[in-house]
């Protein structure tokens, strides 16, 4: 009996490490996924949101015509039928000691109808954000970034033009991007390290490929400012955090 | 035979030039202001006065050149030498020049000379990088203090207004379009967020810049209904070619319908 | 009088060695030649831009090469941004107002010739005249390096405006350090010019040679006398101007900076300035520089006509003169109508539009005088006098046009359309532009000694003379239909209609532009190639025709000329060198 199982040993070792090897880290330094965490939550506003006031495009036909039938409206406080705070940033503030950069697809920047799509994306230290115009005019994208070692620009981008692609070195939440030619248009660009989401308008949130471990969880809203939350995150145990803000 | 060539050369062009103008191929729009009939006449005038004067110089060069260009003939100057054109110049051109400055002055007086009348509609006209925003004062009549460190276009607070400290601030409409009744006066201030930037309404006879640091007023009375173009003209940067609003003409009651949407709007 | 220009005769021994003889020389025919050669090379950078504006404004999405390598950010993907073409636009204004009109017709010409035909050895301060070409070439070296920084050429236009020319970066792109060379090379150029004025006054009052009273100076000589005062007077107020400027952006100044200007949300740390004291200062400038453009232009076509039509000018030279001086002294209370719309006083408006009104009374007594004196004349049509009468065309056209923007009322309406490009375009821009080109194939053969075709001359000036009017009357007509000036695209909704036009004129401008290859050939291959030049190819009558082709180093060989006439000494066939003791033929 004891020669039958040393000799399956062999065939065995080999299986073993044959399923082990699907959970091997890929190049791109992605934590495996069997051994991340997760942080799900919804961020909610509490109060009446100020009035979404209406964008008058008129000056720039082309798009006063794409938003005939539905106006544009502002999106700084953007709030779902269920009280959701939408456009809320929630990224791992301290404690991430994984790699800084966990997405790999390339973020994207639209400019469609005279407005940023979205109004408000995040992106890691060193992403690639391609910023695309889909509009007939032309547009001048201004990224006012604050942070030493990101670089302020200023660049015409005419519509259906070649995307424009940048990434940032620095954490900065959030870098103001505003088009000089369309005073109503902007949007803000958060760069973070490490997992990150952007909600909806039903606030809801999920952070993926979180190692284990202690951290500070930081929600931000362009209006209402950060809150922060400290979450211990487990393997095979999502950790769950709802944040509040408050309407002025 | 080259002296001929040029002669009919430029009698062609000027031709062309005059008939291009008389004609009206590229012209004004309609005029759809009260002081607009004087600035017109006005450039009438001077269309009569310049375009005799161009007519005529051309067509003189082209005659000497046309007959005395293969001419060997001894040459001789004109009777009279340098005498009867100098006087010409001093008399004709000088009536001509005296008769557009005194006749002009009336028209530039009635949009600048006159007051605004008293009872004028005053809109508060705000350019910036490349945008124009206007102010309506609201129910209450008055305006809001600016306060230009607060302004947030993010926010749409484009004018730096502070209704939460400044009850006058409070019921200030503030629109992207200039909409006004006809036949009102209406009072304009302009003033700019950062450089210098115009107002130009072709079909208000109108043009205006804005200088940073300047409140400027203008004033005109519009006498048609109908939607015009507001464009900037004094170059400010690269969305310069890009910088307009629309100017809406209204009767009163449409007017009153769009100042209250948009009061609601704020 | 004879002791200055004895002296004056042997202050330099000839230069030995290629740098002293070509490159670094104090003798004002290299730098005559220095001065043209450079505004020649503007010419064809200015044209060069012109070209890829009207390129764009025709087909936007036209991908241009050659500039997106020059500027990958100004270029994307090789297609034109708003911002670059607003560059393009300001560097073309700059180095064509500048380096080409105000340099060539003056400082080329007049340095050549002006010493040659007052009887002098050179000009008053030869050290200073060298300093000046050389100021000038640091100038336009700046003025191209904004090309290659980073931050690109500034895109305010060649009037430079603040606060958008003063708050730097915040403004926008093209508000970089190109502005602040921009401010650096315009201010090396007023320093040439004002070293040139100085020493243009002197030469003429010092060192005329014997006989060469100021009754007997050549019309040229009298213009450039005139305007060697206007741009003392008008360039030592654009010197502070410029500096001033740059200390605003780089100085933490406020000339020109109000309070309370809002860029991107953020509030500017200035206060106290004007931008229409910018405006004045600029304007008081601007507007005798397009006379500083045009008088020497005037002087040339008075000086070549006679000697083409055989007779002298109808008044001989006291009328033109005065006319000169007339308008030189009232280019100084106009400035205003620069600004009628601008935020100044309306009554000041009035003000200045009275005398711009009235400084077309000299315009049109020098127009007549010109225009008269081909009645009744033997008329030669050689390629000098064709761009000359071409030139008194072009001029009556570009002078009607004042008419309508002298005027407040009608201004306000035609302020910044097209109407104006095309009014400036002829007045100072190709009017000068053919006198300079009559003045080139009239003293071409005197300064190099050979001569230029004359086939290709005066097909030269035909096609030009058409392309003119084709694209800038053209301008003219699309600004009575309120085409604004200075814009990169035409976009809903009245100027949408004008595009067709736009692209008549776009392709008008091409073939224009193309058409300058044929003078461009001519003068280099007739530099090298052409037929061996005569003294006196034309049998014309001033000092420059009494000595070689070229002239030896010090003009006259070392004897000392005497004048018996005055300059136009033309009766048909028969004429009297103002050398030549022979009877006067003109009674002049």
């Amino acid at each position: 009996m004891a020669r039958r199982i040393r000799a399956l040993a062999v065939p065995m070792g080999l299986v073993l490490l044959i399923c082990l090897s699907f959970g091997i880290p890929k190049p791109a330094g992605r934590v495996a996924a069997a051994a991340s965490g997760q942080i799900t939550g919804t961020v909610k506003l509490d109060g009446v949101a100020p009035k979404a006031k209406v964008i008058d495009m008129s000056k720039e036909p082309s798009c006063a015509k794409v938003h005939a039938s539905t106006p544009a409206t502002m999106e700084n406080v953007v709030v779902g039928p269920a009280g959701g705070l939408a456009n809320v940033v929630i990224y791992l503030s301290e404690g991430y000691t994984g790699s800084d950069a966990v997405a790999t697809q390339p973020a994207r920047l639209e400019q469609k109808g005279c407005q940023y799509v979205p109004h408000v994306i995040a992106v890691d230290v060193g992403q690639k954000l391609t910023i695309t115009n889909d509009d007939q005019t032309s547009h001048n994208i201004h990224p006012m970034p604050k942070a030493g070692g990101n670089q302020e620009w200023n660049k015409s981008q005419l519509g259906g033009s070649a995307p424009i692609e940048v990434s940032y070195n620095a954490p900065e939440v959030a870098v103001p991007v505003k088009c000089n030619v369309h005073p109503w248009m902007h949007a803000y660009i958060a760069v973070v390290k490490g997992p990150y989401a952007v909600t909806d308008d039903s606030g809801a949130f999920k952070l993926d490929y979180v190692p284990p471990g202690t951290y500070t969880l930081t929600a931000w809203q362009e209006t209402y400012g950060t809150q922060t939350a400290k979450v211990a995150v487990a393997l095979g145990k999502p950790a769950t955090v709802d944040f509040t803000f408050k309407a002025k | 035979m080259t002296g001929k060539i040029f002669a009919i050369l430029v009698a062609i062009i000027t031709t062309i030039s005059a008939y291009c103008v008389i004609a009206h191929v590229w012209w004004m729009p309609v005029d759809i202001s009260v002081h607009g009939p004087k600035i017109d006449s006005q450039l009438e005038e001077t269309v009569l006065v310049a375009g005799t004067l161009f007519i005529a110089g051309q067509l003189v060069l082209a005659a000497f050149v046309f007959l005395y260009g293969g001419s060997r003939a001894k040459p001789m100057q004109i009777p009279g030498g340098a005498k009867p054109l100098v006087l010409f110049a001093f008399l004709l051109v000088g009536a001509e020049v005296m008769a557009l400055s005194f006749i002009g002055s009336k028209a530039w007086g009635a949009v600048y000379f006159t007051a605004p009348d008293p009872n004028s509609l005053h809109i508060d006209v705000q350019a910036g990088q490349f945008a124009y925003y206007f102010r309506y004062a609201g129910p209450d009549g008055k305006f809001g203090a600016l306060h230009p460190e607060l302004i947030n276009e993010g926010t749409q607070n484009y004018f730096g207004l502070d209704p939460e400290h400044d009850p006058d601030a409070r019921d200030d409409i503030v629109t992207a379009q200039l909409a006004i009744p006809v036949n009102k006066p209406i009072l304009l201030t302009l003033h700019s967020k950062d450089v210098g930037h115009s107002f130009y309404v072709r079909e208000l006879r109108v043009q205006q810049d804005f200088v940073p640091g300047l409140n400027l007023p203008i004033h005109f009375t519009a006498t048609q209904t109908g939607r015009f173009e507001i464009v900037c003209t004094q170059l400010c940067g690269l969305g310069h070619y890009n910088m307009k609003a629309y100017l809406s003409v209204l009767s009163q009651a449409d007017y009153d319908e769009w100042l209250k949407k948009q009061a609601a709007m704020q | 009088m004879a002791a200055i220009s004895a002296r004056a005769a042997v202050h330099h021994l000839p230069p030995q060695g290629f740098i002293r003889k070509y490159v670094f020389s104090v003798d004002h025919k290299v730098i005559g030649i220095q001065y043209t050669t450079l505004s020649l090379v503007a010419a064809f950078v200015g044209m060069a831009l012109s070209w890829a504006m009207r390129i764009h404004l025709a087909w936007p999405e036209a991908r241009i090469p050659l500039l997106s390598l020059l500027s990958p950010n100004g270029m994307p993907g090789g297609v034109m941004t708003p911002e670059y073409y607003l560059s393009l636009m300001t560097m073309h204004g700059t180095i064509m107002a500048f380096f080409v009109l105000t340099a060539a017709p003056m400082a080329g010409y007049g340095n050549f010739m002006l010493p040659i035909q007052v009887g002098a050895a050179d000009m008053a301060f030869p050290r200073l005249n060298m300093a000046s070409f050389w100021v000038t070439f640091v100038g336009f070296v700046l003025a191209c390096a904004t090309f290659i920084i980073p931050d690109g050429p500034p895109l305010s236009g060649w009037t430079a405006y603040p606060p958008l020319s003063a708050v730097g970066p915040a403004a926008g792109p093209g508000q970089g350090w190109g502005q602040n060379l921009w401010g650096l090379s315009i201010a090396l150029f007023c320093v040439a010019s004002l070293l040139g004025a100085l020493n243009f006054i002197v030469t003429t009052l010092e060192l005329r040679t014997k006989g060469m009273t100021l009754s007997r100076l050549p019309i040229s000589a009298w213009a450039w006398f005139i305007n060697a005062w206007v741009s003392l007077l008008a360039f030592a107020v654009l010197l502070p101007t410029c500096l001033l400027l740059v200390l605003d952006r780089l100085g933490g100044t406020s000339f020109f900076i109000p309070a309370g200007l809002v860029f991107n949300d953020q509030l500017q740390a200035h206060a106290g300035g004007s931008p229409l004291l910018f405006q004045h200062l600029f304007w008081f400038f601007g507007h005798p520089e397009v006379y500083i453009i045009i008088l020497p232009a005037f002087g040339i076509i008075s000086h070549i006509l006679p000697t083409f039509i055989c007779k002298p000018l109808v008044g001989g030279w006291k009328v033109v003169t005065f006319a000169m001086i007339a308008v030189g002294t009232l280019s100084f209370v106009v400035w205003g109508h620069h600004m009628f719309v601008s935020g100044m006083s309306p009554f000041m408006a009035m003000v200045f539009s009275v005398p711009t009104l009235f400084i077309t009374i000299p315009s049109v007594i020098a127009v007549l005088i010109w225009v008269f004196s081909l009645y009744r004349s033997n008329m030669r049509f050689q390629t000098p006098l064709l761009f000359s009468l071409g030139f008194i065309s072009l001029f009556i056209t570009g002078g009607i046009g004042g008419f309508f923007l002298a005027q407040p009322s009608t201004d306000s309406y035609l302020h910044a359309t097209t109407f104006v490009v095309g009014h400036f375009h002829f007045t100072m821009g190709l009017s000068a532009i053919f006198a300079t080109f009559a003045g080139f194939y009239y003293w071409f053969p005197k300064m190099f000694g050979r001569m230029l075709n004359e086939k290709l001359g005066k097909l030269h000036f035909w096609l030009s003379f058409v392309g003119v009017y084709s694209v800038f009357m053209t301008m003219h007509l699309t600004g009575f239909a309120g085409a604004v000036r200075r814009y990169s695209a035409f976009v809903d909704d009245f100027m949408v209609p004008l595009i067709p036009t736009n692209r008549f004129i776009s392709v008008a401008a091409l073939l224009l532009g193309a058409t300058q290859f044929i003078f461009l050939f001519n003068a280099i291959w007739s530099r090298f190639k052409g037929p061996k030049a005569p003294d006196n190819p034309w049998g014309a009558t001033t000092l420059e025709w009494a000595t070689g082709s070229p002239p030896p180093f010090d003009n006259f060989g070392g004897r000392q000329v005497t004048v018996y006439h005055g300059p136009m000494e033309y009766d048909g066939e028969a004429r009297v060198m103002q050398t030549s003791p022979e009877a006067s033929v003109a009674g002049t």
